[in-house]
């Protein structure tokens, strides 16, 4: 027997050294490469990632950061949807920001990503990401990864073809995926009235260079379709936005069917610099409409929301050259216009091929005037002659393209669930990847622009069954991270996602890191209810409000002792931040609070709405743990009955001489001891 | 047990022979991306302010304790008592006759560098348990509220 255990072992070892001497710095096999290279997504402790990805959040409303190539999320931006964490969308600072034409709107779809460009270039001042369902658009500094301004956009009703930008964001557009009724006509008509009631509708959203702002500077209206997806021309291509669309059969119902029986859809080719020629001339109308624009301030820390009436609208049949259809396969999605700007890859969701449109083509189609008929007055280009060729069986389904710069674009399917890999010269398929499972958009870091980093490519998955330790019915949401340095994609890491991304940008680290806001000045906050210092603290009434000027610093609030509210009072927490320092937010709780918390950064002022329900003695204190002394930071607000005549008192250190409930003042006992 | 204590032995040892063995093929990645963030900042830390940077001059240049006495009420007013009173940081009262100009003013630009190379600084630490934040003061700020503390020690 123990001679057995040690022969057992011996060969055991011998075996394991074998395998050692032939394993060693051998290739990779296939399964080892598929499972993953933790030495290229490794980022040691300490070390930072070499490219921020701007994700989507789907369903979320939010925006999520993330590192690549590690996969961890650094940050959910609160875009579209209200914030228990932060109080964006609670306080009184940010309620603005989610006003639109039908009032507070707390939540939104949110689908895509851009950021903004110089020279074709992501030039790391801002993202934008769109609101699908009540149509919006936000701008995101990445100075401070806050959401500065959204805006409404009127005549449209599901923004899903947006905001995808110019190579020096000129514009981001914002095309309906629902044609609907146009906002100042009377929308109460029988359904089955959409050809002739149904419009679509194209917004050209100027961006201003220097601080951002947003401006609807003009719509295209359209023919009633489904508008999907877009990219701007660029280089030789700039001055054009390509959008794909679909139900070019104006269904109105079980669209599934009804909207794919015409054997090709349309990609719409907007000549956009010749928009801006008939806009100067005159030739756009003025359409009364109602739509909010709300913009966050800086230095009061307060979002400003103001409806605007009116926007300018082009109609194609008084522009002409302004806009061709091009046929397309199938329900095209993706629209994807490659570096130099020659091709658009459109990929038809229900074809068996991708499309691949020449730009100099459909320039030569124009001045041949190669057409097919018309649709709705609006030139149909031949299709042949626009084509630079077809990628031959590429997969089922495909959804979306990116390019890594170097000839080569990269085409998500989502029904067979694999990127196909394809040059885009000869349009030969050269490599093919599985993910898991049910891809939808890829991103390369600067993928969408002139020049990609053609270095990992990410894919959004809609399914992850069996990829990770389940949670239920519902399981995370995942990307997927590949390598694409080499001719053949290797998937090197998952990760989960939060909400649900659908498209994303990447952008190299090195663009933004160093511009990072610390802190906001103290000195330049002008918010209306700003305490800069503890002297200018205070509680005043003004019939049933009572307004609190408190101070917030490591570790304690000023003031802590709050008595005279009474029940039924509405008591604003304007809560300064004293803090100069980087990564000291303060946060500030109250028991009962009908919103949230408030998170307040440093040099900030935020406010949060109290209402007195019943009287009794109220905690309030800071959330966000900030020194040892932190669970010390916090304070007492008593509530009397209404119609007590219990005086408005408020003190920090300087209390009133503790008292007995009767009044009689207390021996401190404590104190006495400890003299002794 | 010990059988299989010896098996994940072998498969140790096989392991790090193959770990060994590929190691050299492994280089170190260059660092592309810059590994010191946020350069370009509204936040001011000082540079180390020695003792000759500092001169004292009587009588009290006004301006500079007017000035230093708003941004005490701004910056340091929530800690800092002037009286001989601690708050959360020590009070002022006869803080100019304890501590050097330059130790004074490098607690307020310096905070970080004090906490770690200084020993006062360190048993002020001990005694108070927060770090004095950092409140984004220059060394021009830090000099006017050295005046106005003198002023708060009673020099003319």
């Amino acid at each position: 027997m123990k001679f057995n255990y040690f022969k057992t072992h011996a060969v055991l070892i011998l075996i394991s050294a074998c395998l050692v001497s032939m394993q060693s710095c051998k290739p990779k096999t296939a399964q080892s490469a598929a499972s993953g290279d933790a030495s290229k997504t490794f980022v040691a402790p300490g070390k930072y990632d070499e490219f921020y990805n701007v994700v989507s959040g789907g369903f979320n409303g939010q925006v999520a950061v993330y590192g690549i190539p590690s996969g961890r999320l650094f940050r959910i931006i609160p875009v579209f949807s209200q914030s228990p964490e932060s109080g964006y969308g609670f306080s009184e600072e940010t309620k603005p920001m989610l006003n639109t034409s039908h009032g507070f709107v707390p939540w939104d779809d949110q689908h895509h990503i851009a950021l903004s460009q110089t020279k074709g270039e992501h030039d790391g001042r801002w993202a934008f990401a769109n609101g699908n369902n009540t149509p919006r658009i936000a701008r995101i500094d990445l100075t401070t990864f806050r959401t500065s301004e959204i805006l409404e956009i009127p005549n449209s009703a599901g923004n899903h073809a947006s905001p995808f930008i110019t190579e020096n964001s000129e514009y981001i557009v914002a095309a309906t995926r629902f044609s609907v009724p146009l906002d100042d006509q009377n929308g109460d008509v029988p359904i089955n009235t959409y050809k002739q009631n149904f419009k679509g509708s194209i917004s050209f959203i100027s961006v201003n260079p220097t601080s951002g702002e947003m401006n609807i500077a003009f719509q295209i209206r359209t023919p009633g379709v489904n508008f999907d997806l877009s990219r701007a021309g660029k280089g030789k291509s700039h001055g054009w936005f390509f959008f794909s669309c679909y139900n070019s059969e104006r269904a109105n119902t079980l669209l599934e069917q009804n909207s794919a029986k015409n054997d090709k859809d349309f990609v719409i080719a907007v000549n956009w610099k010749k928009a801006e020629e008939y806009l100067k001339a005159g030739r756009a109308k003025t359409q009364s409409v109602k739509y909010a624009h709300n913009v966050y301030d800086e230095n009061t820390h307060t979002a400003r929301s103001t409806i605007r009436t009116e926007v300018a609208v082009l109609d194609p049949a008084d522009c002409p050259d302004m806009l061709y259809v091009i046929p397309c396969p199938k329900s095209p999605h993706g629209t994807d216009v490659d570096p130099t700007g020659e091709y658009i890859a459109a990929s038809g969701k229900l074809a068996a091929s991708i499309p691949v449109f020449s730009f100099t083509k459909i320039q030569k189609a124009i001045a041949d005037k190669a057409f097919d008929g018309e649709y709705d007055g609006i030139p149909i280009i031949k299709y042949e002659a626009a084509l630079h060729g077809e990628v031959a069986k590429p997969g089922l389904g495909p959804l979306h393209t990116e390019f890594d710069g170097k000839g080569n674009a990269y085409t998500s399917m989502f029904v067979s669930s694999e990127i196909v890999k394809w040059r885009l010269s000869d349009l030969q398929v050269l490599d093919r990847v599985p993910t898991y499972y049910s891809v939808g958009h890829l991103s390369v870091p600067g993928g969408p622009t002139a020049k990609p980093h053609g270095k990992y490519m990410i894919a959004y998955n809609k399914i992850t069954k069996d990829r990770y330790l389940p949670t239920g019915p519902e399981l995370t949401q995942s990307a997927q991270l590949y390598d694409i340095s080499g001719e053949k994609m290797k998937l090197i890491l998952d990760f989960p996602t939060t909400g649900e991304p659908h498209y994303a940008e990447a952008l190299p680290a090195a663009l933004i890191q160093s511009k990072q806001r610390k802190i906001y000045k103290i000195e330049e906050n002008t918010h209306a209810y700003v305490s800069k210092g503890e002297g200018q603290t205070k509680v005043e009434r003004n019939g049933n409000q009572v307004h609190v000027w408190m101070t917030a610093i490591r570790s304690h609030l000023t003031p802590d002792n709050i008595e005279g509210v009474k029940v039924g009072d509405e008591v604003y927490f304007h809560i300064t931040n004293l803090e100069q320092d980087w990564d000291v937010p303060h946060g500030f709780a109250i028991k009962g609070a009908n919103n949230a918390e408030i998170l307040v950064m440093p040099g900030e002022t935020q406010s949060l709405k109290w209402v007195a329900d019943r009287s009794g003695i109220f905690p309030f204190y800071c959330t966000d743990f900030c020194s040892a002394l932190h669970q010390e930071m916090s304070g007492y607000l008593r509530v009397s009955p209404a119609g007590s005549n219990v005086a408005l008192h408020f003190s920090t250190g300087t209390n009133k001489p503790a008292v007995t409930t009767e009044g009689t003042p207390v021996k401190d006992t404590l104190k006495a001891t400890s003299k002794q | 047990m010990k059988r299989k204590s010896l098996l994940a032995l072998a498969l140790l040892i096989s392991g790090s022979l193959f770990f060994a063995a590929c190691n050299s093929e492994e280089k170190p990645t260059e660092e592309t991306t810059g590994q010191e963030a946020a350069k370009d900042q509204p936040e001011t830390h000082g540079t180390e302010i020695k003792p000759e940077d500092v001169t004292l001059t009587t009588p009290l240049n006004q301006e500079w304790v007017k000035t230093g006495k708003s941004t005490y009420d701004l910056k340091c007013q929530s800690c800092h008592k002037l009286t001989d009173e601690r708050l959360v940081g020590p009070g002022w009262a006869g803080v100019t006759k304890r501590r050097e100009p330059h130790w004074i003013m490098n607690m307020i630009t310096n905070v970080d560098m004090m906490l770690e190379t200084d020993p006062e600084a360190q048993k002020l630490l001990e005694q108070c348990l927060v770090r004095m934040p950092n409140q984004n003061i220059t060394k021009d700020d830090a000099r006017q509220i050295l005046e106005f503390m003198r002023s708060n020690d009673g020099v003319k």
